[in-house]
């Protein structure tokens, strides 16, 4: 079979408003909401729809095959394709990818991807300890927060970041959540003495220097140029995706920046044409599991150099109302439904070139960045632009 | 824009419990030999597409265990949670948007390591169903029983579709059990879920597969035999058995007819060669033949004493013995595609159909074939 290559576009998209219980819908139930509010954007039938790329993380809901039952009873995958990528923290964005080839590769004319966690039925924590070697690192160094306690620690050693620093990222971001109406932590007057006086959870992580974690679903449509035209004349089209792995053990590398952040990102500027990131980028929505994280997260992404990110900070280029805005949304450090976190990235750099942010908007948007970040500390990068690529 | 080729293919012999190996290790063996087998290294695979489940490995983001055996190092690993066929389609796909030259798909699984009925289990909703203890092997019961009433199909019939497989297993070096078995023998079998017996479910298996799948010009350089992907079909069926017909298989057959008619296939009994499909008992054989159309409705019992799916008959189906003679669950799509390559190839040695020109490969997900990937391969 011969194929032909097509541009892709975010024609639809659907948030659910993130808690951190839903104890009033099940997990069919609250997919739904998305998934009807992404066709109601795209003015959509589920006829319509050609084919679902659907994913979450099996263990922190106990549910194998999640795909099948939530594809047919909260999206519409009855007699259709359906496929589940899984990646940890990266899975939205691993949905967003395998989203983006099903269109590219003119298989298919349009893709409903959706990402979705309910962890209140679940255990992440305990989820994700399984996700270490039971020999030699279970013991160890599992879980999400050991690992990342361990980089923000060799992180601030290295280049000398404060506590004070990290803080003034929670408070950057979950003040931006405030104009957020999906966000789940909404903190338009925190303080950066509220963050650093709470509780300690691991060494030098603070309680409001982590993530929260949330129930909620996401979905996109994306379309090909044909059916762009006939949906949206404000599409966001993709300008490049990438993905970059390093080793199995994390601690095989040095821990104190983010390789595969560097790797990936290089890659997609060179594809989208990007040559100084905090220009040519109007915006960038990233994955930050922690506060520490987005500050050294903003260096191995080139919007600064190594050792900077707290100087990036400190100069306000990256608050709402700086030069180059990182997440406007409020981030991860405000909303972390596991498998959705990264699409809800995809979703806000969508929406900010849309110009449909609203409060939240930032200023004549022509290009935005996504990332995900997870596994063993993997990272995956969109970038996304008004006009088509070519 | 170019085609798509799979210029080689590796497997481990499965096995029942490979306690001597890891997953990575087992994955490790399958990328090693393939490089060989190519004269390649990692630096000419452009990306990796790998089949896991997390229920079946016991560790959540289960491909992380096997960045090192795929070489994934600075490069591109993307996980399809589920059956390798599904798997094989996004490293397609990953060609075709013209994203990568190269890309390298990799299955594994090792049944050895977790209770498969719990694992089963867990595929039914949490909220209704689950509690009623319904796995692979009763949901099956209940599907060949419904099968059985409508059609007049006989548990001789059925238990004819294990012997064909297990015999033809002999001739597969890779293939789990290599026994051949009688009718008596599968009937005799203790009763599993009624009408299914031991003998009609396929034995747990470990083992890993690789493929690098290549663009039109980069695989004419790397090999003289490309095997052509030529049609893809993917459907999806209801998720509850009460909102299924469970006596015919709707989404493959839809996904069959898709498959078919992109890659030109008219009258599939004369048009292919060979198929290798993902039979999860013996019914369930008979029950494919029907919904790839290589019968008619309620024939499949019939199609199978008449010999038409053995090796020297009109559409032989699974010459390397099928699911029900190796069964590392979620690699079996892959296998078949394995399979399939190594026919169309003249590779298979002493289970070669003679002059494979075209073959069908079938995956599927879940319980009772709910999801469906249907894929055709060509020599030419």
């Amino acid at each position: 079979m011969k194929m032909t290559k097509h541009d892709v576009a975010v024609v639809g998209i659907g948030q659910t408003k993130f808690r951190s219980k839903r104890r009033d819908v099940n997990i069919p139930e609250m997919i739904y909401e998305a998934v009807k509010m992404a066709l109601d954007d795209a003015q959509l039938e589920p006829k319509d729809i050609d084919a679902l790329v659907i994913g979450n993380m099996d263990h922190f809901e106990g549910i194998n095959f999640s795909e099948l039952m939530c594809g047919i009873e909260a999206a519409p995958g009855y007699l259709k394709p359906v496929v589940k990528v899984a990646t940890g923290g990266t899975t939205g964005s691993s949905l967003a990818i395998c989203g983006y080839h099903h269109v590219a590769s003119g298989i298919y004319d349009n893709v409903l991807v959706i990402g979705w966690e309910k962890l209140n039925e679940g255990g992440a924590t305990t989820g994700i300890i399984t996700a270490f070697d039971p020999v030699w690192e279970r013991p160890s160094l599992a879980g999400a927060l050991g690992p990342l306690a361990l980089m923000a620690g060799m992180y601030s050693a290295k280049y000398g970041i404060t506590a004070e620093q990290a803080a003034k990222v929670t408070v950057k971001n979950r003040s931006n959540a405030a104009n957020n109406p999906f966000a789940h932590l909404q903190m338009p007057n925190i303080t950066i003495d509220y963050v650093m006086s709470s509780q300690m959870i691991s060494y030098p992580l603070r309680l409001h220097d982590c993530c929260p974690q949330s129930e909620g679903a996401c979905a996109l449509i994306y379309a090909n140029e044909k059916e762009t035209k006939k949906i949206t004349d404000n599409p966001a089209w993709f300008h490049a995706v990438e993905t970059a792995h390093y080793y199995t053990f994390g601690t095989d590398d040095k821990m104190y920046d983010l390789p595969t952040a560097t790797f990936a990102s290089k890659k997609a500027y060179k594809k989208a044409g990007i040559k100084n990131p905090v220009k040519d980028l109007d915006v960038a929505e990233i994955y930050e599991p922690t506060s520490w994280s987005e500050l050294s997260w903003t260096e191995a992404l080139g919007f600064c150099k190594p050792g900077e990110g707290g100087k990036l900070l400190d100069e306000g280029i990256t608050q709402m109302s700086g030069e180059f805005p990182i997440n406007p949304s409020g981030g991860v450090l405000s909303t972390n439904p596991i498998g959705a976190t990264a699409l809800v990235r995809v979703a806000e750099a969508a929406t900010q070139v849309m110009g449909r942010g609203e409060k939240r908007q930032v200023p004549d948007v022509e290009k935005a960045l996504a990332m995900g970040f997870g596994g063993s500390l993997w990272t995956e990068i969109l970038i996304l632009g008004k006009e088509p690529m070519r | 824009m170019d085609k798509v080729a799979i210029v080689g293919c590796t497997q481990t012999k499965y096995e029942a419990d490979k306690i001597d190996q890891t997953y990575s290790e087992l994955v490790f063996e399958v990328v090693k030999k393939l490089h060989n087998d190519l004269g390649i290294n990692n630096d000419d695979i452009g990306c990796v597409i790998t089949s896991s489940n997390d229920f079946n490995d016991g560790r959540t983001i289960a491909n992380m265990a096997i960045q090192d055996a795929v070489g994934s190092v600075r490069k591109a690993e993307s996980r399809v949670s589920g059956d390798g066929a599904f798997a094989f389609m996004y490293g397609a796909m990953r060609i075709f948007s013209e994203s990568y030259d190269t890309v390298m798909v990799v299955s594994h699984c090792k049944c050895s390591e977790v209770n498969q009925y719990l694992v089963n289990n867990t595929i039914f909703d949490p909220y209704y169903q689950r509690h009623l203890g319904l796995d692979q092997v009763s949901s099956a019961g209940l599907m060949a029983n419904m099968y059985m009433n409508k059609y007049n199909v006989t548990e001789e019939q059925a238990a004819r579709v294990v012997v064909k497989n297990r015999k033809n297993a002999l001739n597969n070096p890779y293939a789990h059990l290599q026994e051949e078995i009688t009718i008596k023998k599968v009937l005799d079998s203790k009763m599993m879920a009624y009408p299914l017996k031991e003998l009609d479910f396929p034995p747990f298996s470990d083992g890993a597969v690789a493929m690098l799948l290549a663009k039109e010009d980069v695989a004419k350089k790397m090999t003289e035999n490309p095997i052509w992907f030529k049609g893809y079909g993917n459907c999806t069926d209801a998720y509850y058995l009460g909102n299924r017909n469970m006596t015919d298989l709707i989404g493959l057959e839809l996904a069959a007819k898709e498959a078919y008619r992109m890659a030109g296939v008219n009258n599939p009994v004369d048009d292919l060669d060979v198929c290798e499909v993902s039979e999860n008992f013996s019914i369930h054989e008979l029950m494919i033949y029907e919904a790839l159309g290589l019968c008619d409705k309620g024939e499949g019992g019939t199609f199978i004493e008449g010999g038409e799916t053995e090796m020297n008959g009109s559409v032989p189906v699974n010459p390397s013995g099928g699911v029900l003679s190796s069964n590392p669950t979620m690699a079996n799509g892959l296998i078949r595609v394995a399979e399939i390559v190594l026919q169309l190839q003249g590779k298979a040695d002493k289970r070669q159909i003679p002059n494979a020109k075209t073959g069908l490969a079938y995956g599927m997900n879940g319980i009772c074939s709910q999801g469906n990937c249907v894929l055709i391969f060509g020599g030419e």
